[in-house]
């Protein structure tokens, strides 16, 4: 039998943990595209819009990850597309991610006092100028301590997609264990890596919040 | 190319779900009143407690925060029996939601008692309340109150991340979908209904809480 040494449990986990870095990307990169889509859709009050995101940001608020993960997983095989675990976590997590951050930037703009809007419009700017000139530059500000809080969240929720066949860190460690019966070990350098990967955002976030709060005061 | 979808043959097994949803409600239930309390005692520790407390509940409360559930769970099922504990399916994942939810009620919470005006609990002081009554009486309800629909979302959170637990056998929601799915192989289908039900839950906790907290838990 093969021994395995600390150091070999650790360097394949932390080869492992790169397909959790660019999981966590793909699906923060394209949660914030469909995000940004689903929030100037809702700010345009074109008919149906606000009702339409509103329901969709319920839908993936109020159902596990988990779930959503199975469901594109099956659905989309429902389809006929031969899905991979890839493509199924890949487009789940997108969904998940812009469902929250679409959220969490609609209270951003929210915030920006009425009057700029009316200001811009009396200036005689058109929706996409407003947006462009007035809102966005000054709702961008106070939203980036939030979503880089956010993106803990996107990486703690790839280790789901373990579940439905990808080969993460999480993934890695359940391998791993099966084939040292260390899972003591195993998993707690599975958590430390996590650790090692969301603390530094989590304090990256807290900062950036502390500076903006400094400069409203 | 025609898809056809057949929810009848996956609520044909009923008794299944509805033991998965019982599961579910029931190890929410458990781990968010143990999850709160150990929340409400290790605020405190954060806010008020000796120094070396301070930073051990500070480093529990970041430890889990930026850790993922799963792994949480699979540490404590798989982990610990090396250790020398061997748990149920059913305690692992209790103790799993409970250590989860009380790090971040810890956070919510301490904002809470952060946000007492400190005149209060110096009227307090004037009334000769001890510490702990000071703390019980006067800066933990409005605490309460105030975080409160933070402190609901969290729960929600927890119930919903409690899908992971039937990877472990827990026998709770997703888990009978699992098991119906691997039966008929509807698997489509049985998870729809699965997150139906999750969904309706979700809204249904909510609403209960809120009405439930200003009632029982701290006053209107």
């Amino acid at each position: 039998m093969v021994e395995f040494t600390l150091w070999d449990i650790f360097r394949n986990l932390l080869e492992a943990a790169r397909w959790t870095v660019a999981l966590s990307l793909i699906a923060f990169i394209g949660g914030g595209v469909v995000g940004v889509l689903l929030l100037v859709a809702r700010l345009s009050k074109a008919p149906g819009t606000n009702a339409f995101v509103g329901g969709y940001v319920q839908l993936f608020q109020g159902t596990p990850l988990l779930m959503q993960l199975f469901l594109a997983y099956f659905g989309i095989a429902l389809f006929g597309v031969k899905t991979s675990a890839w493509v199924a976590a890949s487009v789940a997590l997108t969904l998940y991610t812009s469902a929250f951050l679409t959220e969490i930037w609609r209270g951003c703009v929210a915030a920006i006092p009425k009057g700029q809007w009316e200001a811009s419009q009396s200036l005689a700017m058109n929706f996409r100028e407003q947006l462009q000139y007035i809102v966005l530059p000054q709702a961008i500000k106070i939203a980036i301590p939030p979503t880089v809080g956010f993106l803990v969240q996107v990486v703690k929720g790839t280790a789901l997609a373990s579940v439905i066949g990808f080969i993460e860190l999480t993934k890695a460690g359940t391998m791993i264990t099966n084939a040292t019966f260390k899972p003591f070990i195993v998993y707690s350098c599975v958590a430390l890596l996590y650790f090692a990967l969301c603390f530094p955002i989590s304090l990256y976030a807290k900062t950036l919040e502390k500076k903006i709060n400094a400069s409203h005061r | 190319m025609r898809i056809e979808l057949d929810f009848l043959s996956v609520l044909a097994q009923w008794p299944l779900l509805a033991k998965g949803v019982a599961w579910t409600v029931g190890l929410t239930v458990i781990a968010s009143v143990i999850g709160v309390a150990l929340g409400v005692v290790l605020a405190w520790t954060r806010s008020q407690g000796p120094a070396w407390a301070k930073w051990v509940a500070g480093t529990y409360v970041e430890l889990i925060r930026n850790t993922p559930f799963i792994v949480q769970l699979f540490f404590v099922f798989f982990g610990l029996p090396a250790a020398g504990v061997k748990l149920s399916p059913e305690v692992a994942s209790i103790i799993a939601m409970v250590i989860n939810l009380s790090a971040y009620a810890t956070e919510i919470i301490r904002a809470g008692i952060d946000a007492t005006p400190k005149g209060q609990i110096e009227a307090a002081m004037s009334l000769a309340l001890n510490r702990m009554q000071t703390f019980v009486r006067v800066v933990l309800p409005p605490a309460l109150r105030k975080v409160w629909p933070s402190l609901v979302s969290q729960i929600i959170i927890v119930m919903l991340g409690s899908a992971v637990c039937g990877q472990i056998s827990t026998e709770e929601l997703s888990y009978a979908a699992n098991l119906i799915q691997s039966r008929n192989f509807r698997a489509f289908e049985a998870y729809i209904i699965a997150t139906v039900i999750y969904l309706t839950l979700a809204i249904a906790v909510r609403q209960l809480l809120n009405w439930l907290g200003p009632r029982y838990l701290f006053g209107k």
